[in-house]
């Protein structure tokens, strides 16, 4: 397949693989402690995991997943808000597939849907205006969620609706920003991180000088990333690289979609419709301070927070669940006290058990199972 | 057999609405002119046509086929009815003969139960009535008995429809999961995720354009092929819904060995490549309904791949991978990229991923 298959090419990755293996051997380092690199983005989790990445990769180097699932960071009350929301009877319900699964305090949208809730998965917002349109008799709420990468369109679905006059549609919006995410985990006081891959379908739109306070203030390497599996490596490749020769830069390796001015015309739109949130709670990681978006009080008659009342509680995360831990790398998904056994894709109990993004989803269903009892070997082997 | 078509003797009902409503399903003179104008019209063999609440069959033609009698029901809920490639009906009697046929049964005949909702166009279920028989016809298969029910608007979608089916197994063939061994071959007939591609696409609902067809057909014919090739074949299986994903985790489990898939050795075309690649979907879990799984010993295993190759169903087929002594139902694919990743059974269904 055109554009696709020279991304995937094994004998570039070879040559990769001996190249990271060299540069991964000339880097000191404690002996029992790993280079860690997160991914921020899902979609990297989700790529190291179907072509076997991490498996490949010398074991020196260990890639944490982070926080850039949008559906794994959601907290349960927002869920609750969700759920909420689309049973009145007046409303279509409308969201995005991989959200239908994520456990609220009582049930998911797709339990809700079970039980009459008028729950549609969609593919963009423009269907769920779509349906609004088709059904003017209808309430029509479409599930904002995800960070930059889908905010543009839900923006530019809401000026469309203005346009248009349709005064039946309306936004649930969960948005979140990924910098203070990122800052979050920079603050932490257990982090252990030598360098990040950037998201870069985020970057797409915000471009990458957003992220220069990473370097400057934080001294770590990031490299804005690809999502094919030579983009990985490449990127892999260019943090150690900077490590090696102790620089700490913002790289762009996904220069083929990423200027490193961002989407001017996605931006805009977002700022028309959106102001940050004081604060959004996110599931294991807790409240951060402007991590998540509202919609201006300009737009409020497409805000489905202030259309419907929605109770808005605080759950806590369950008290056993270590997605916190998981999500800033200080334990592996394996080492959480419930991986597989309470905490399963069949019932799950953390956020990253949830979608296929999710680094505990993406260990169980990808190979995490074994390592389990293979945990003692391994860290026999890196001792 | 002496059965005497007593259709002969009485005149076929007709229908003149153009729509189905509750009085073809009450009992009376709607539903037979229902029954007959549609169904009857359409299937039309010495078995159904007179119309007992049963079908005779005579057991010692059947047992010339085999010593053992293989029996399979299945329920078809599709939407849309027409789809890319085929519909329903033909859908509802590949299905079921392909159930049958992976078994090394020869099948010889289905009855067919239709639940409709109220509303739905006469012409559309004379469609369907008619691409049913037609499919039947084609494998050697007749539909000797059904049944009729017309629902309220809303308690079923369109139109549902069960097919049950007989066929016979020769008494050499004992094809079973748990009998897959360490070194066996595991092979496909061809292109996997075109069914589930094809139905996905032809949804609507995600604007998609795409010229994938659905490989809907009934596979007796290739099945026969391959046990003549190699006789001790360990099992085959349809990989419909969950894909061959979730049918190899079955063997691995059922027969406590592990299974190793190479990705490149994976038939996939590129238009589903590409159509799995756009929703975040893998085609390994997508639905088929024209292609087997094959665990061959393997020393017949070129000989089965070759009788694949050589059968107009098969033209595609490969050797996608080995059962192997690893972990008992464990199921790994060498990736293209030259990693190794497992292949899991799936929660629920696939759904699209955000971005």
């Amino acid at each position: 397949m055109k554009y696709v298959d020279e991304y995937r090419d094994r004998s570039k990755a070879e040559i990769l693989l001996r190249e990271i293996e060299a540069l991964a051997a000339g880097i000191q380092r404690p002996q029992d402690r790993p280079i860690q690199i997160m991914e921020v983005c899902g979609g990297h989790t989700h790529s190291i995991f179907r072509y076997g990445i991490e498996g490949m990769l010398p074991q020196s180097i260990e890639l944490v997943h982070g926080p850039g699932c949008p559906v794994c960071v959601l907290p349960m009350g927002r869920v609750d808000d969700c759920v909420a929301i689309a049973e009145r009877p007046e409303v279509i319900f409308t969201t995005f597939g991989d959200a239908m699964r994520v456990p609220g305090s009582r049930k998911s949208l797709l339990q809700a849907k079970a039980d009459g809730a008028d729950v549609r998965m969609v593919y963009s917002p423009m269907d769920a205006l779509d349906l609004a349109r088709r059904h003017p008799a209808r309430e029509v709420v479409f599930f904002g969620i995800g960070f930059e990468t889908t905010m543009p369109s839900t923006a530019l679905t809401v000026l469309q609706a203005e346009r248009e006059g349709i005064e039946n549609f309306s936004v649930f919006c969960n948005h979140i920003t990924i910098v203070p995410t990122i800052k979050a985990i920079l603050d932490s006081p257990d982090l252990r991180l030598d360098g990040f891959l950037g998201p870069g379908h985020v970057s797409m739109v915000i471009g990458t000088a957003p992220y220069e306070f990473i370097a400057r203030f934080y001294k770590k390497p990031m490299v804005v990333a690809g999502f094919e599996p030579l983009d990985v490596l490449q990127s892999i490749w260019m943090v150690l690289k900077q490590i090696k020769e102790g620089r700490c830069e913002i790289e762009n390796q996904y220069a083929r979609i990423v200027p490193a001015s961002g989407n001017g015309q996605a931006l805009r739109a977002v700022a028309r419709v959106y102001e940050l949130r004081e604060f959004f709670e996110w599931r294991g990681l807790g409240s951060i301070d402007h991590s998540g978006v509202k919609m201006r009080a300009a737009y409020a008659r497409f805000d489905a927070e202030r259309k419907f009342a929605v109770p808005n509680v605080r759950i806590a995360d369950p008290k056993s669940c270590q997605c916190g831990e998981v999500l800033k790398g200080v334990i592996k998904p394996w080492q959480c006290k419930v991986f597989g056994t309470a905490c399963t894709p069949e019932s799950p109990l953390g956020a990253l058990m949830v979608s296929s993004e999710g680094a505990c989803a993406a260990y169980y269903q990808y190979g995490g199972r074994t390592h389990r009892q293979n945990d003692g070997a391994i860290e026999a082997g890196a001792a | 057999m002496n059965i005497v078509p007593f259709i002969s003797r009485r005149t076929r009902g007709r229908v003149h609405v153009p729509t189905v409503t509750l009085a073809h399903g009450g009992g009376g003179k709607a539903m037979k002119d229902l029954i007959d104008d549609v169904f009857v019209e359409a299937f039309d063999n010495p078995l159904l046509a007179p119309l007992h609440d049963q079908a005779r069959l005579d057991l010692n033609a059947l047992a010339r086929h085999g010593d053992r009698l293989a029996f399979t029901t299945d329920s078809f809920v599709i939407d849309p009815l027409v789809f890319p490639g085929g519909d329903i009906g033909k859908l509802a009697v590949c299905g079921t003969i392909n159930d049958l046929a992976v078994g090394g049964a020869v099948p010889l005949y289905l009855s067919c139960a239709v639940i409709v909702e109220e509303g739905m166009p006469i012409d559309l279920l004379r469609r369907i009535a008619r691409s049913m028989a037609a499919t039947a016809r084609e494998a050697g298969v007749t539909i000797v008995t059904g049944d009729t029910k017309v629902v309220n608007k809303g308690a079923c979608d369109k139109m549902f429809i069960t097919t049950t089916g007989i066929g016979a197994i020769r008494a050499d063939i004992d094809l079973a999961a748990h009998d897959a061994r360490p070194g066996d071959a595991v092979l496909v007939n061809g292109l996997l995720g075109d069914h589930g591609a094809a139905v996905l696409s032809a949804r609507g609902d995600l604007a998609l354009e795409s010229p994938i067809v659905s490989d809907c057909v009934a596979l007796h014919g290739l099945v026969a092929a391959l046990l003549a090739a190699a006789p001790n074949t360990r099992f085959v299986r349809d990989p419909t819904r969950g894909g061959v994903a979730t049918v190899l985790n079955e063997i691995a489990e059922a027969a406590q060995v592990s299974i190793e898939i190479d990705e490149a050795a994976t038939p996939i075309r590129d238009e589903v490549r590409g159509f799995c690649e756009i929703l975040g979907l893998d085609p390994l879990y997508l639905a088929n309904e024209g292609k087997i799984v094959a665990i061959v010993p393997p020393v017949q295993s070129q000989a089965a791949l070759a009788a694949m190759l050589a059968h107009p169903l098969g033209v595609k087929a490969s050797i996608i991978g080995r059962v192997a002594s690893g972990e008992p139902g464990r199921v790994t694919m060498r990736t293209v990229f030259g990693g190794s990743r497992i292949v899991d059974m799936l929660v629920g269904e696939q759904l699209p991923r955000i971005c």
